[in-house]
């Protein structure tokens, strides 16, 4: 369907059919924002022998997050007098927009994917990267030292662990000799790659938390060190939009792992009565969980450590697997 | 029954004899103050008295412990005949020797030998006492029989941890050296104790002022300090010394204002004195003077000791010790900022606790506050 | 040509991890400390100044609110420096109900640190877990004295109030529970990779350095000099009871977080003793004046605190207010290391060694 509209002629009605179409997928992402805040809260509750929200919402507290939100949209629009006024509003924007346009690639379903790119995966990294550029724009236009320090490290952070991401998907790219998303789960129906790339997966694994700065890697916004780090000086529905970058990314990239290494929306044996979609949406859950798992149990690296384990141990592991994939294959070619 | 009825009479009859024995003392004790007032009398009169005085006051409290004993005993009317006989004996013990003393002491008024026997009967009593009461007392609180074994226990551990203290409260660096101490510690008591008889017997009466510092166990240390001090700096750094009994019986040392420095410095790199950790630093007004307190410690020796100087109040300024112990830096900052003591060669006194441009020096006994209002 | 340029970095008085209201203005380049200069006072209430007003037994509700994480402590070093003058016999149970008292709060204080510092780390679980063992000691001191913080428990002479029925049991109950969640404390963070690499080495002084800067408590003991004033100079009845001290060498935040962890393990041993022999009955209280007034003369005593070493003097002229009134308080010479600590490191260590000194800004401040 979506596959059509993107080779058809560009037009009004065609415009506006996508501007809907965005406008849905927006409110899905919101919703899934939503609730994944409110799981979050209500898992590391339970690892931390607390109750989570339940007063707003009935007892589990469904609507707590959306009373935040609705705070938080009411809430007063600080801009501190002496920050670049023009960069300072702009910075969100910056940090959403690339959120939401990597969410295009990726395949939930074999049929529910919104664009099929040749290049899907170099797509949503290249996309991806340009979310730091917010970041690094609304630290420095905070005029603060604390968001000033948390933007450097904001930006050291993703330059250092982008290229370890970058590295540990190439094996996986070159058993599949695709970028294609589509083409890599179908691979998979011979096995996970988490099975055939384990130590891709871990080095992945690792390089996307530190991504998305979640705990142990949240060293931009260090709550303990730097305050609130790059958002210091935001509150309102500009916090807000950073927040909502965090959690877009938070779904996408547990989106991406899931069709990198967990397969998809491909079933396991035997059970493939089940829908794709709840498929996805299991293994999906099973990544969530374990970010969430991670951010209730470990402390926080130091920025010099970061950096290190970055470039001295990710990188050189993702390529001893690189060079070690392309040697089994071409000798598994061989015989 | 009959046996906690006696016990009563008996404790009755202890009180009874023990209030006797307090008014007798008291007699005593005025009889002596009266004397003190006379000009007339010669410094060892006057010694003796005194002593014969802070005797009666130990006396009196040891009497007192016995009496609460006895209250204890009456709170528990279960406790076994065995402890309740060792009570009274100890009870009997008690009264015979304040019986003896009140004699001795209301009858010889006139005559000072007989009144320095008594008192030093007492308080060999008085110490026996306190021991029995103490052991009674912990068995006592126990109910059954396993925990009145392990309190006795404990009681005894504790007198033995006490010891253990005191040796290694006496003692410096080796075991030698602390048994040798500590030996020397019990010689010392003995001779304090042959001085008492000696003077009960009427030789001298010197032996007196002795017999009071003999308790202090740290006595040979300040002896030591002022003896190395002297040797090294001269005898006149020192404006005063002496055990504050007061404090734990810490040595104190007062420093001459123009010699402070020179011995905090000597007490931190002299190799026998050592005091290389300064606890407290702190001034006071007394209205008279600033008085600045120091508490050095050595983890060498494990010794501790009290600096004190005292210094001019309309100008007080004093040397520095941050220069010696970077510890002094803050403690000296706020004695600045709430006394206004200054200290010469400080990198850098301010006021640390309050505003800069606080008005005054609060703990001051002068300071009138800026805004009375407030 | 690259240019970097110094820049003043105010951290605190509000901060998340300054632990109160402490203020350090840092010359940072980059994230590397140049320089770092304390600002303390934001706390200062003049509790020595006001004391000199009070009657002794009213000064002890101001004891509490100094280092109010461990205020049982607080309460017995006044009134152990009153007692001292004034040479009063303590009651044997009275003394076990001190002694319990106190080492439940130096357990609740190790524990708020323990959670604190791993919470400055990055890690926000053992906070909870923490401070769910707190809650149960706390409990039992609210039961005690009826104040969750603030316990004005103790009296010159003894306590103010007798163990509740079956509280003693309470405690009892507590050890082994206790032990059981250390144990659980130590899988859990001690062998953390993160962890270890965050607090190895950091903050790292020698023994000479610490004794020179006045330094008391785990952060003496770090850097292996056993010494521990209930064991070495005992007050109260701490000579009845098998312990030992906590030592390491490293004297750096890793040795810290070890003989902090100890501290509570033997506190333990302490309290079973304590609970074991605790009599069944006695006096609360010794006889002591209506009005209390120590003898002319002064006296400093000092005892050791969840912190280092507490001290307090006394000078008094024989009336019912002391006439000057002065806390060694071990929080403020504690700190005083910390500018020469913090040259040359970077921000993220900040948080990691001043958390380690553990401070409580109510005491630092007086």
């Amino acid at each position: 369907m979506v596959e059509e509209l993107l080779y058809s002629q560009a037009g009004l009605l065609n415009f506006g059919i996508f501007f809907l179409l965005a406008t849905v997928l927006l409110l899905v992402v919101l919703g899934f924002v939503t609730y994944a805040i409110l799981a979050e809260r209500k898992v590391m509750g339970f690892m931390q022998l607390r109750q989570g929200p339940n007063q707003v919402g009935g007892r589990w507290g469904l609507l707590q997050t959306v009373a935040d939100v609705l705070k938080l949209l009411l809430k007063e629009d600080a801009i501190p007098k002496l920050a670049d006024r023009p960069l300072f509003i702009l910075a969100p924007v910056i940090a959403f927009a690339p959120a939401f346009m990597v969410l295009a690639t990726i395949p939930f379903t074999d049929k529910l994917q919104f664009a099929d790119i040749g290049v899907g995966l170099l797509y949503y990294i290249a996309i991806s990267g340009l979310t730091t550029v917010g970041i690094v724009t609304g630290a420095w236009a905070s005029n603060n030292k604390y968001a000033l320090l948390g933007g450097m490290r904001a930006a050291a952070q993703m330059i250092s662990y982008e290229i370890p991401l970058v590295m540990s998907v190439l094996g996986i790219v070159l058993l599949t000799g695709s970028l294609n998303l589509n083409e890599i789960v179908e691979v998979q129906k011979n096995g996970w790659f988490i099975i055939w790339q384990p130590v891709a997966f871990i080095v992945f694994l690792i390089a996307s938390t530190a991504e998305l700065n979640r705990v142990p890697f949240d060293l931009p916004e260090a709550e303990s060190e730097l305050v609130a780090g790059f958002h210091v000086e935001y509150s309102g529905f500009r916090w807000a939009f950073f927040m909502l970058a965090e959690y877009v990314y938070f779904f996408a990239m547990a989106s991406l792992t899931t069709v990198l290494f967990l397969g998809g929306w491909l079933p396991l044996p035997f059970l493939d009565f089940i829908p794709g979609a709840v498929w996805f949406a299991l293994k999906f859950t099973v990544v969530i969980f374990i970010l969430i798992w991670f951010r209730s149990t470990f402390p926080r690296l130091r920025a010099d450590q970061l950096m290190e384990f970055g470039w001295k141990v990710l990188l050189p592991v993702a390529l001893a697997n690189i060079f070690l994939t392309a040697i089994l294959k071409e000798l598994l070619n061989i015989f | 029954m009959s046996g906690e009825k006696d016990l009563e009479q008996l404790k009755k009859e202890a009180a009874a004899k023990a209030k006797e024995a307090a008014l007798a003392k008291m007699n005593a004790k005025q009889q002596g103050e009266a004397k003190e007032e006379s000009p007339a009398e010669d410094m060892d009169l006057a010694k003796q008295k005194a002593a014969a005085a802070a005797k009666a006051k130990a006396a009196a409290l040891a009497k007192q412990k016995a009496q609460e004993q006895g209250e204890g005993k009456e709170e528990s009317p279960e406790e076994n005949p065995d402890l309740a006989k060792q009570k009274a004996a100890a009870a009997a013990k008690a009264k015979a020797a304040a019986a003896a003393k009140a004699k001795q002491a209301g009858g010889a008024g006139d005559d000072e030998k007989a009144k320095a026997i008594a008192a030093a009967k007492a308080k060999a009593a008085a110490a026996a006492k306190a021991k029995a009461a103490a052991q009674a007392k912990q068995a006592g609180s126990a109910g059954g029989d396993d925990e009145k074994a392990k309190a006795i226990a404990a009681a005894k551990a504790k007198a033995a941890a006490a010891a253990k203290a005191k040796l290694a409260a006496s003692g410096g660096a080796g075991g030698d050296d602390e048994k040798a101490k500590a030996i020397a510690a019990a010689k010392a008591k003995a001779a304090a104790a042959a001085a008492a008889k000696a003077k009960a017997a009427g030789t001298k009466a010197e032996a007196e002022p002795q017999e009071e510092k003999a308790p202090s166990v740290n006595q040979p240390y300040l002896d030591k300090y002022i003896k190395v001090i002297e040797e090294n700096l001269g005898s006149d750094v020192l404006e005063d010394s002496y055990i504050n009994n007061l404090s734990k019986e810490v040595p104190t040392l007062v420093a001459k204002a123009d010699s402070y420095y020179k011995l905090a410095e000597f007490l931190k790199y002299n190799e026998q004195l050592g005091f290389e950790y300064l606890s407290e630093l702190h001034g006071t007004d007394f209205e008279t003077h600033m008085e600045v307190y120091v508490h050095l410690y050595s983890y060498k020796n494990r010794q501790s000791v009290a600096l004190k100087v005292k210094i001019d109040r309309d100008e007080p300024v004093i040397d520095s010790l941050q220069p010696l112990w970077a510890g002094a830096n803050w403690p000296e900052c706020e004695a600045y900022d709430l006394l206004g003591i200054k200290f010469k060669g400080h990198p850098n006194l301010h006021r640390i606790m309050l505003g800069d441009d606080w008005v005054g020096h609060p703990l001051r006994k002068d300071y009138e506050p800026y805004d009375v209002e407030v | 040509m690259l240019r970097t340029e110094e820049m003043l970095l105010n951290v605190g008085p509000q901060h998340p991890s300054t632990h109160g209201v402490f203020r350090l203005v840092l010359k940072i380049d980059g994230e590397i400390i140049k320089e770092a200069k304390p600002v303390i006072g934001y706390l200062h209430r003049g509790t020595e100044k006001l004391a000199e007003n009070l009657q002794y037994t009213q000064i002890i509700p101001y004891t509490d609110r100094m280092d109010y994480l461990a205020a049982m402590t607080n309460n017995y070093i006044l009134v152990h420096a009153v007692e001292t003058m004034m040479d009063i016999k303590i009651p044997d149970r009275a003394e076990y109900l001190r002694i319990i008292t106190m080492e439940l709060g130096r357990i609740a204080s190790h524990l708020v640190w323990w959670g604190t510092y791993l919470l400055d780390i990055g890690a926000t679980s053992p906070f909870l877990y923490a401070f769910r063992e707190r809650e149960m000691i706390i409990n039992m001191l609210n039961e005690i004295s009826g104040g969750r913080l603030t316990f004005n428990y103790m009296r010159v002479g003894g306590v103010k109030w007798d163990a509740p029925e079956g509280w003693i049991e309470k405690v009892k109950e507590f050890i082994p529970y206790m032990r059981e969640q250390l144990e659980g404390y130590h899988q859990l963070v001690t062998g953390n990779e993160i962890f270890m690499n965050r607090v190895k080495g950091v903050g790292k002084y020698t023994k000479d350095d610490a004794l020179n800067y006045s330094l008391s408590g785990a952060n003496l003991r770090c850097t292996g000099e056993k010494w521990d004033l209930r064991k070495d100079e005992p007050y109260s009845i701490y000579d009845r009871f098998d312990f030992d001290v906590a030592v390491q060498e490293g004297g750096d935040a890793w040795s810290r977080y070890h003989v902090r962890m100890k501290e509570i393990e033997e506190s333990l041993k302490i309290l079973e003793q304590a609970a074991r022999q605790f009599p069944s009955e006695g006096d609360i209280l010794a006889k002591v004046p209506k009005i209390i007034k120590a003898p002319k003369g002064e006296a400093f005593v000092r005892i050791e605190s969840p912190r280092g070493e507490i001290g307090c003097y006394i000078a008094s002229d024989g009336k019912k207010e002391p006439y000057r009134l002065k806390f060694r308080r071990p929080s403020f010479y504690n700190l005083q290391i910390l500018p020469k600590l913090l040259e040359g490191e970077n921000i993220a260590n900040l948080i990691a060694i001043l958390g380690a000194i553990d401070i409580v800004l109510g005491e630092v401040d007086g």
